[in-house]
């Protein structure tokens, strides 16, 4: 039996097809967590390189703050204190301007309810989680060898320190600004409420970030900044594990 | 056929300290319709975000349960097809795109492709399933989340203003799943077109809170 509707012929279709799932629920919740998650993640990809909402704004922040370092620095010398700072500060604030945008956009558009309705929010959890990481260490990576080719008196000894801490620091900062994002997206001031709630948050992850980029411009062995290395892994641990508990109220209420 | 029941159970939903719902109770059976009706603004839409699980009610429950196993409140979603002016598509993405991620994330199976061209076709807009849903015009959004709602085929069915934004022949498909749902599954919409209401079984009223 065929129907015609905007002059195309269609087949009548049955409600239910022949094959169907006996335990829905059961198998839904089996399935659901990182198979799911990896969904979210790779839709999040593709929708930020079409609609480039973030990238663009993080990429023009990164070539602003670096362009105002390099004219303000002029033809002084600052220490490698400061500049490791500088640095972190650079990092910090290209986050703020970008990552919150994975949960606000969700609401702007209004597919946040679609997606409540489509998946747990653990999955959700964990691929925009992993979306920011990924976001932030392309973004990470980007300053840091920026930061290196442009700013001279910037000179990294010990490059193993350097790389380890902004791969770090970079799981830090997702771990944190993700949960903080999702809180946030509901507000009306989204924008100038994201730094704030960010920066006592942040602070300890910041300090020890640059207190372990100082140490790569010391030239320190290894050893010597395990003990940061071990602050950075307990702040991502807490915050994933602690979002992890706080995320399914924050996401539905 | 499943024995599939839809509950609820005095649910009062407070908003800014104002009580937009108060004491709502039903109970569904499968082949069964409910219609909520009401004035704008009286809480039909709250009333269905809380049966879907996506607003949580501020007193009461919200039972469902397939054949006598109740599926805890609001882990039931996928059960759910929802279509509702609140509920958007990724308009950066094609309405193919759209039903792709749909069924990867609710794990539906090759089945779902064959479906989902199935279900583009009978709402009109299988010719356009290639192009971003930002150049659609509200009409054929409106479509696509019929198609989206009814990919999984739902236990339930939820429409919030099932006729809203469609032209007679967008109309005549909607009200051909509503009556198949409504043989097949379980049927509940918020409206105030009478022809919708046609397809209820019982009706209730948000503003005098009586069926």
């Amino acid at each position: 039996m065929t129907k015609m509707i905007w002059n195309m012929p269609i087949p009548s279709i049955p409600l239910r097809m022949e094959k169907r799932e006996e335990n829905r629920t059961l198998q839904f919740i089996e399935t659901m967590t990182l198979t799911t998650s990896y969904h979210i993640f790779v839709k999040e990809f593709v929708s930020e390189f079409r609609t480039r909402y973030a990238l663009n704004a993080l990429l023009m922040f990164v070539v602003t703050t670096l362009s105002i370092i390099l004219f303000s620095i002029g033809k002084e010398s600052p220490t490698q204190d400061i500049l490791s700072g500088t640095l972190w500060i650079v990092i910090f604030f290209s986050a703020m301007s970008g990552l919150s945008r994975t949960f606000v956009a969700e609401e702007e558009r209004g597919t946040s309810m679609t997606l409540r309705l489509l998946v747990n929010s653990s999955s959700v959890y964990i691929g925009k989680l992993l979306y920011n990481f990924i976001l932030i260490l392309f973004l990470s990576l980007i300053i840091a060898v920026s930061y290196l080719l442009f700013i001279n008196e910037f000179e990294v000894k010990s490059y193993e320190i350097f790389w380890i801490t902004i791969f770090l620091g970079s799981a830090g900062l997702a771990s944190a600004s993700t949960i903080l994002a999702a809180i946030i997206a509901k507000a009306n001031t989204k924008g100038t409420l994201f730094p704030v709630l960010a920066f006592p948050i942040l602070l300890p992850l910041l300090l020890t970030c640059i207190n372990a980029t100082k140490l790569s411009t010391e030239g320190a062995f290894l050893t010597e900044a395990v003990k940061e290395f071990q602050i950075l892994i307990s702040f991502t641990v807490v915050m994933v594990a602690t979002s992890f508990l706080v995320f399914d109220f924050v996401w539905k209420d | 056929m499943k024995k599939l029941t839809f509950k609820s159970e005095n649910i009062s939903k407070l908003y800014n300290r104002k009580l937009i719902l108060e004491k709502v109770s039903f109970s569904l059976n499968e082949g069964t319709s409910f219609a909520v009706t009401g004035k704008n603004g009286s809480g039909k839409s709250t009333l269905i975000k809380i049966l879907c699980g996506v607003l949580s009610p501020s007193k009461g429950t919200v039972e469902f349960s397939v054949e006598g196993v109740t599926v805890p409140y609001p882990d039931y979603y996928p059960h759910i097809g929802l279509v509702s002016p609140y509920l958007n598509m990724y308009e950066e993405f094609s309405a193919e795109e759209n039903l792709t991620f749909i069924a990867k994330v609710r794990n539906l199976g090759s089945e779902s492709v064959k479906r989902a061209e199935m279900l583009l076709m009978e709402f009109g807009i299988y010719d356009h399933r290639m192009k971003e849903v930002k150049n659609y015009s509200s009409g054929m959004k409106q479509r696509l989340k019929y198609c989206a709602a009814l990919l999984h085929e739902p236990e339930v069915l939820v429409l919030d203003e099932p006729s809203s934004n469609l032209d007679q022949y967008g109309i005549e498909a909607v009200r051909k799943f509503m009556k198949l749902q409504k043989q097949h599954g379980i049927l509940i919409f918020a409206t105030n077109d009478k022809d919708d209401l046609e397809y209820a079984d019982t009706i209730y009223s948000v503003e005098n809170g009586k069926a």
